[in-house]
């Protein structure tokens, strides 16, 4: 195997065949709690994204280096480490987005997405692979995050992106896109319960593409880790 | 090796790793704490701008921070005093309107010497999104209708469901009555404890 198919096969698999969201049901926690608007999840995804590449890389970098029976310890200690650093970055130079979610940021830690790949690829392969894995999970779950926090912000109040100013300033405008003029709000979707609803939906609708490529298996199948 | 060995071994290595981790968040902290620092004050001074307008005072307010202890709760209750050529002119009220819908309601809330409303804001809760949220100014300018009650009037202090002066919203009223209520009995506190918040040092 080339290493270019090798790429191939890490991109696919993070974005789609294991994507942490929606095939491994990892990192529920951070996923259902904060995908309310879209740019909570563009946040968090980012975050997330930022977290799982710098663990990937360092647990990769270090392997030779880990023994077996404490490797678990050790992850949880540098994924801890890695993003209560984050968070005071945030802090510091993003004040605003910190204050919108600060209290969210400790949630990464219980993304088990994160602790996942540490055990069953970076722990295992080459640095460079490890953080094109790291990537790849990453951009999968925050995607999943962006188009939930989209679906229920557009459900629940009618707009989208908005407060955008505090991740992007004044780049998009301060104005969040209006999709329906005095939409009064589907409140279920903004709320816990919508969460669930929507999460639901979207692994049905992959699931129903992946039947319809290939029909002759009755259930996705996901061998590859 | 023996196995007293291999835990030697591992304790170490785990040991390491803590070690180092341990340095990264002791640098980070060093690094980013007085930003932080500068941050929070920041943000605090905007708040209380909005509250109180500058036209009302010309010191700083964080300087005049005073702890005033209240008889109807087991806290005191943070109050920022505000001069003007030396004479006491305004307050920042630090409060917690307990009885919101699903939670305490944490309020900042602006007086003049007089005991007027120059502003209220909510600086922490958790009510229902799209129904209670309305008491934040992002989301509707509800919370001005305050502005320019208190002391100097009558005013009745119960939203207009209960026969007073406030608007509730659509869909919640428990939201808007804690408010309310907390707004009243913090101008009434004021009144009684006046002297004593100005008398302290």
């Amino acid at each position: 195997m080339n290493d270019s198919s090798a790429n191939t096969i890490r991109w696919k698999s993070g974005l789609w065949h294991n994507n942490a969201a929606l095939v491994q049901l990892l990192g529920l926690c951070p996923l259902l709690a904060v995908s309310n608007t879209a740019i909570n999840g563009v946040a968090l995804g980012l975050a997330t994204l930022v977290t799982l590449v710098v663990s990937n890389t360092i647990v990769s970098a270090t392997r030779h280096w880990l023994i077996y029976e404490v490797r678990i310890p050790v992850f949880v200690l540098l994924i801890s480490g890695i993003v209560t650093t984050i968070g005071m970055l945030m802090n510091a130079f993003s004040y605003e987005l910190y204050l919108q979610l600060g209290i969210f940021i400790p949630l990464i830690i219980t993304n088990c997405t994160i602790l996942a790949r540490a055990e069953a690829f970076a722990s295992r392969n080459t640095v460079a692979q490890s953080f094109l894995d790291g990537v790849s999970h990453g951009v999968g779950f925050a995607l999943v995050l962006i188009v939930m926090g989209a679906i229920r912000e557009l459900l629940g109040t009618g707009t989208l992106f908005s407060q955008s100013d505090l991740l992007f300033g004044t780049l998009i405008g301060e104005e969040p896109l209006m999709a329906f003029e005095n939409y009064r709000g589907l409140l279920v979707a903004v709320l816990p319960p919508g969460a669930f609803i929507v999460l639901g939906l979207l692994i049905a609708g992959k699931n129903l593409l992946e039947q319809r490529k290939h029909p002759q298996h009755k259930e996705s199948v996901s061998s590859e880790i | 090796m023996s196995a007293k060995q291999v835990s030697m071994r591992d304790a170490a290595r785990l040991g390491c790793y803590a070690l180092v981790t341990g340095l990264v968040l002791l640098l980070a902290n060093r690094f980013t704490a007085s930003t932080i620092h500068r941050n929070e004050l920041q943000h605090l001074n905007a708040t209380l701008t909005e509250v109180l307008p500058d036209s009302y005072i010309d010191n700083m307010l964080q300087a005049k921070k005073v702890a005033v202890p209240d008889k109807n709760r087991d806290q005191s209750l943070t109050v920022y005093r505000g001069y003007l050529n030396q004479k006491p002119s305004a307050v920042v009220i630090q409060t917690t309107a307990p009885e919101g819908y699903s939670g305490s309601i944490d309020l900042l809330i602006g007086l003049t010497y007089d005991g007027v409303v120059t502003g209220v804001r909510v600086v922490k809760h958790t009510e229902t999104p799209g129904l209670g949220d309305d008491i934040e100014i992002k989301k509707s300018d509800w919370i001005l209708s305050f502005n320019g009650k208190g002391l100097n009037s009558p005013v009745n202090w119960k939203v207009k469901r209960d026969g007073g002066d406030f608007d509730q919203f659509t869909g919640a009223t428990i939201t808007p009555r804690a408010v309310v209520h907390e707004v009243h009995q913090t101008v009434e506190w004021y009144k009684e404890h006046r002297q004593q918040i100005f008398d302290r040092q």
